[in-house]
């Protein structure tokens, strides 16, 4: 099975993950929805045939679903051999997050590939959809207490048979969404970007043969195993911990610990997340495949070199305790998932600083910040203007953190305001970095933003925002400091005002003229503050980034001497 | 007006003439070195080893690096910028992405610093109307300021712009008054287009490479009119067309791939003249090969593109695809076992091991020396003596061969196995996933390297021939001379089809026709004809990504008849379903920009006076072994310039000229054209 040369090997990686972005490409064109189209929330990758196992991923898809897409194929897998097993021209489509991860709004679809009327592998697609029902546009709804109120759940059933596509699943989608001509529009790309996938496995498989393609799938296993292994082993063994806290689930006002054991013995790693919280009321649970995805994100942001291939998580043992929100059961709320994985993936960093803290960089600013503001025009027609927005990155041993950076688990960019604005009764007052907002060190963290929108409509507007780090910084490591807190504020007739839940609220009315205001954390700090080279310092006063005060306070005065 | 026209391209390393005689046709070209830090001394150099007269030439036009280079090594002006109260940061926070999708690392530097960043009351809204009305005083004040703080150039960056310039227009005539110099840009002017980043970026790069790259052409007009010349001096443009100088002073930002653009343009004509009108060139470098698909007789274009993290340019420019898989590339094995190239690169210097310069890391070329695909005597460029074959064969042995259990001659094949892979599949990426089928296509390589694996190129991409031009090294330079003079202009409109205001439509169409004639008019440059082209960018109602629907629109003269709703829907329909496969009953159509381009048809030159004779001997001038596959074979190595017209080599062969080294594998045979290019295939197609 295995033996197969290692040129060949070479030579198949890259046409196999060509094929993989290549269906990226195809949906990402044709989609009609923005937070598939520019925001890049999709992924499409080839799967093991009886274990659904990542074979390989396309580049350009959204990282976190490197490693939960796997669970969708298994989910299938499981369903197809209740159903009575899977034949050619099959599609199985599903959202149900309980089963495949992430949260309702991505939906899958998983399409076995026949070669010579055997299953050769699976192949799949997975897309953030606009609107796919329940109680909030956009389905970030802060107040859900049960995964119903957050959207309609489909649980794996067969979209196409034989080649022949079941309308009536069709119809039932449809029904389910405020927005269905953007769905049919994303659905339809998604069916593309399969058809387009089973071509090049056609074309590949009459290159080079079924056995060769199917040896190198093996081998590359092997080789993701055997280079996480090899950078385990350069590590001394050792436990090391690191704790954190959501604000709250959005129901009730409590923080919520999320915490991590790291540890390394010869060339193998455990991620223990024994001593979280337990499953909440709100929607900042997740579900298991979810946990284990995001420990692999959290792996391949510490080591980018790594492939995207399962073989990568062999050394890995992810102890996720039962009960727990990162094993949230049945049918507690997951909308707000991107919360809890960017607050895991900043303990595995902030542990893992305790070990080598010159491969990780500071904590990102840790919330996906999901505001919706939404209402009816004149003539009655309904608008929702849904974007994630963004905020500073950690520092690292190299650089100061990025400013205005996207979210560690996703690659989207963020739409132009030109373009919210064309289509929106809103206009932006402010599109700014947001000064003092990065953790101070030797390398600061980015800055974060400020994004202050005004309402046009004469009918007003209600707001709805999905937010974190209203209580706990970003924090920085290797002695640097953390950043600062998201600050949500919104107009009304009294003046500004704050949500009682710090960063989540729903229902928020505003008339014509009034505004929100979002300011975002920047990154944690990396390295010891008075380690910075005050010439930086000065160019960061200079440029009003940093305010004199703050640059005193955190730095000393030296930097006054750079002064020009 | 007829004459001597000149084409020069200034590279990093050779600066290449070609020179063509319009009263006789005949046809020259000269390589010099570059010359830095002021290339103008190697330009004038070059064309004076051709034409002892520059009074006699009619027009010299120039494909340059200077706008790249300057971008690429952040070597700009210092720079300032006006913006919209709110807005200054734009530039800085992009559109919120990151360098690399994994690791989190890395930060970035926008051009202008924020210090210089200064933001004026003024707002319009996305429907034109103006909220605000723009404080000129505050106006006057920035402008003031950002001279004060030692600012050369400066750019005015308004919101939605792009639905009302007024604002924007009122703000610049009033810093073009003040400011010292021509280097004041304005966004609405470089690209009146929605999408704030993307504008602001485009503009402030244009501010930031104009003192620069105005300076650098008066200073090459200066010394040509010196010289004697008095005929007209054109800059090729990103987009494959050339313009006057001035133009070129202000917007510089058109001129940021202007060296390849030209090469491509050369490219599409010699495939043409063969009898080929579907070709995918392949350009071969130290660092990278670059893969550009021209399809029938068109040039692929594409409307952005980053010239670095965040360093976004939004003009047409031909389409480039590069990978960092060229000739200095790094072969290594990593921790898993896996044979890679690059993107490490020695590049020319240190260069590969063979060159004894420094590096002790295996490359690409160091692969076909040991293969003995490259004559270590006479290394091509004239820069070293000999090339070292043991060195090259020990850093295979140790970096590759041990690690994969290979002997040496295995491990050089498998480098070039992997090599050839990668470029493969950048011809796939332009080709196969654009819904190109590569059997219609020929490939042709040109710059020092390519030609050496075109035999590769055949079998993994499944490209039926290739067409090595006769002079794959000068390609860029003989670009500039038949490059037509294009203009491109966008509007956004961003209107339903079914509330298009026609008269405003046709008001920007006749806009950007009576402009770009104006300018057509005002060249010297004999045009053959005039080309009008119209393209509306159109997507249903809540789709994202738009789709180019080109317009057939009729003309009265100069005048353009307005196109109908019908038309356009008509229009849009068919180039939906060709990019789709199917349309949207319910779906409402949009249109979202207007693209203009106004060409002048150059005429072209007979690209027979470069051609061999037609009679003449065929006698190898050496035989030596050559690996191919898994064995030696003795391989005929013949001078190519000398090969007269209609010669058939067999495979193996090796043909050399002074830049390039052409391989004929064994399967493969080679046959010299009337013009002199050498078109290969496979032994059983011929």
């Amino acid at each position: 099975m295995s033996d197969i040369d290692q040129i060949t090997l070479s030579v198949l990686a890259g046409r196999m993950e060509q094929i993989a972005d290549e269906m990226d490409a195809t949906l990402f064109r044709a989609a009609f929805n923005p937070i598939i189209a520019e925001a890049h929330d999709a992924s499409h990758g080839i799967y093991h045939a009886e274990t659904g196992d990542t074979l390989v991923q396309g580049k350009s898809g959204l990282p976190i679903f490197v490693g939960v897409m796997s669970f969708a194929v298994k989910a299938v897998i499981e369903k197809a051999a209740l159903d009575g097993g899977i034949q050619d021209g099959d599609i199985y489509i599903f959202n149900d997050a309980h089963i495949g991860g992430t949260h309702l709004s991505d939906m899958r679809l998983v399409r076995p590939y026949f070669r010579d009327g055997e299953l050769f592998c699976y192949l799949a697609s997975v897309g953030h959809w606009h609107d796919v029902g329940g109680a909030v546009p956009g389905n970030y709804n802060p107040g859900a207490t049960e995964v119903f109120q957050e959207a309609f759940i489909l649980p794996p059933v067969k979209l196409a048979r034989a080649g022949v596509v079941n309308q009536d699943i069709i119809d039932i989608l449809l029904r389910n969404t405020r927005l269905p001509q953007s769905a049919m529009g994303d659905l339809n790309g998604q069916l593309g970007a399969l058809d387009l996938g089973i071509k090049r496995m056609d074309e590949l498989l009459d290159d080079y043969g079924a056995q060769t393609v199917d040896s190198a799938l093996v081998a590359l296993g092997h080789r993701a195993e055997k280079l996480m292994r090899s950078e385990l082993d350069n590590l001394p063994d050792g436990r090391w911990e690191a704790e954190d806290f959501l604000d709250n689930d959005g129901i009730v006002d409590e923080p919520l610990s999320i915490k991590v054991a790291l540890e390394i013995k010869g060339n193998e790693m455990i991620l223990d997340f024994t001593g979280s919280a337990p499953q909440c009321a709100g929607p900042v649970n997740i579900a298991l495949p979810t946990t284990v995805a995001t420990a692999y994100v959290a792996i391949k942001h510490i080591f980018p070199m790594l492939p995207a291939n399962a073989g990568v998580m062999r050394p890995i043992n992810v102890i996720v305790p039962e009960g727990s929100l990162l094993s949230a059961e049945f049918p507690a709320p997951t909308g707000g998932y991107t919360e809890t994985i960017l607050r895991m993936i900043d303990v595995v960093f902030c542990a893992f600083a305790k070990v080598s803290p010159e491969k990780v960089v500071a904590n990102a600013y840790g919330t996906i910040n999901a505001l919706s503001i939404a209402g009816k025009k004149s003539d009655g027609k309904p608008w929702v203007m849904f974007s994630f927005y963004g905020g500073g990155h950690g520092g690292s041993i190299e650089t100061d953190g990025l400013n205005h950076g996207n979210a560690p688990i996703s690659t989207a960019t963020i739409p132009p305001m030109e373009i919210l604005e064309a289509a929106y009764p809103v206009m932006f007052k402010q599109w700014a970095l947001r000064p003092d907002s990065a953790g101070a060190g030797s390398h600061r963290g980015g800055m974060g933003a400020v994004y202050e929108i005004e309402v046009l409509e004469k009918n007003g507007a209600e707001a709805f925002l999905f937010g974190e780090r209203g209580r706990f910084a970003p924090k920085g490591i290797a002695g640097g400091e953390d950043a600062a807190m998201n600050v949500f504020s919104f107009e009304q007739d009294e003046g500004w005002e704050h949500p009682p839940l710090a960063s989540k609220m729903r229902g928020i009315s505003l008339k014509q003229g009034q505004s929100v205001r979002l300011e975002t954390p920047g990154g944690g700090g990396y390295g010891a503050a008075s380690d910075r080279d005050p010439s930086l310092i000065a160019k960061d006063v200079k440029n009003e980034l940093v305010s004199e005060a703050a640059a005193d306070g955190t730095y000393g005065t030296a930097w006054r001497e750079y002064q020009s | 007006m007829s004459g001597v026209m000149v084409g020069v391209d200034v590279g990093g390393t050779f600066t290449d003439v070609f020179v063509l005689d319009e009263t006789n046709g005949a046809a020259s070209v000269a390589k010099v070195p570059t010359t830095r830090p002021d290339q103008s001394g190697g330009f004038l150099d070059g064309i004076g080893k051709q034409v002892d007269d520059l009074s006699k030439i009619a027009v010299v036009v120039h494909g340059t690096t200077a706008g790249t280079n300057a971008l690429l090594e952040r070597k700009g002006a210092k720079i300032g910028a006006i913006t919209t109260q709110g807005l200054r940061d734009v530039l800085e926070m992009r559109r919120r992405d990151r360098p690399r999708t994994w690791g989190l690392r890395g930060d970035f530097e926008p051009v202008v610093e924020r210090e210089n960043r200064l933001e004026v009351p003024e707002r319009t809204l996305a429907d034109g109307t103006i909220r605000t009305k723009v404080d000129l005083e505050a106006v006057r004040k920035a402008a003031k300021q950002l001279l004060e703080q030692g600012c050369d150039a400066v750019a005015i960056l308004f919101a939605n712009v792009y639905a009302n310039p007024e604002n924007e227009m009122s703000a610049v005539a009033e810093v073009r008054a003040m400011w010292p110099n021509a280097h004041v840009s304005c966004s609405s002017e470089i690209l009146p287009e929605i999408r704030e980043f993307e504008r602001f970026s485009t503009t402030a790069l244009n501010a930031y490479l104009q003192p620069e790259v105005s300076g650098y052409l008066h200073r090459l007009e200066d010394a040509l009119k010196s010289g004697g010349f008095s005929g007209e001096f054109m800059i090729v443009q990103s987009n494959g067309g050339v313009m006057g100088v001035e133009t070129a002073c202000h917007y510089p930002i058109r001129t940021a791939l202007s060296g390849p653009a030209a090469g491509v343009i050369a490219a599409g004509y010699i495939a043409s003249c063969a009898g080929y009108e579907n070709i995918i060139t392949g350009d071969m470098g130290g660092t990278s090969f670059d893969v550009s698909l021209i399809a029938e007789g068109e040039s692929m274009l594409s409307p952005q593109t980053s010239i670095d993290f965040g360093m976004v340019v939004r003009t047409p420019m031909i389409e480039i695809t590069t990978i960092g898989a060229g000739g200095g590339s790094i072969a290594w094995v990593d921790k898993g076992g896996l044979l890679n190239i690059g993107p490490e690169s020695a590049g020319s210097n240190p260069g590969p091991v063979a060159y004894g310069l420094g590096n002790d890391r295996p490359t690409v070329t160091d692969a076909n020396i040991v293969l003995g695909r490259i004559d270590p005597e006479n290394p091509i460029g004239g820069k070293l003596e000999r090339l070292d074959v043991e060195a090259a064969s020990q850093a295979i042995q140790k970096h590759v061969g041990e690690p994969l259990r290979l002997d040496k001659i295995q491990a050089a094949e498998a480098i070039l196995r992997v090599a050839n892979s990668r470029m493969a599949g950048a011809i796939r990426l332009v080709s196969i996933e654009r819904g190109f089928d590569p059997k219609r296509f020929a490939f042709m390589p040109f710059g020092g390297g390519g030609a050496l694996h075109t035999g590769a190129m055949l079998a993994e991409a499944g490209i039926p021939r290739a067409i090595i031009p006769r002079y794959p090294g000068v390609t860029s330079a003989m670009g500039c001379v038949i490059a037509d003079m294009r203009q491109d202009f966008v509007q956004t409109i961003n209107s339903l089809v079914s509330s298009l205001d026609e008269n405003t439509l046709l008001e920007f169409m006749q806009a950007h026709v009576d402009q770009g004639l104006k300018t057509l008019d005002a060249a010297r440059a004999k045009f053959l004809s005039r080309e009008l082209k119209f393209e509306l960018d159109m997507a249903y109602i809540g789709q994202t990504h738009t789709v180019s629907v080109p317009l057939s629109v009729k003309t009265d003269g100069t005048r353009v008849v307005a196109p109908t709703r019908a038309e356009i829907e008509e229009a849009f329909d068919k180039a939906y379903s060709d990019t789709f496969g199917r349309l949207l009953k319910t779906g409402v159509r949009r249109i979202l920009n207007l693209r203009s381009t106004v060409t002048g048809k150059r005429p072209k030159f007979d690209l027979k006076t470069l051609a061999p004779a037609t009679i003449g001997e065929v006698k190898p001038k050496a035989t030596r072994k050559v690996h191919f596959g898994d064995q030696w074979h003795d391989t005929a190595v013949y001078a190519r310039l000398d090969l007269p017209v209609g010669t058939i080599i067999e495979g193996p062969a090796i043909l050399e000229q002074p830049d390039t080294t052409v391989l004929i594998e064994p399967n493969l045979i080679g046959k010299v054209d009337a013009f002199g290019n050498t078109i290969i295939e496979n032994k059983e197609a011929g």
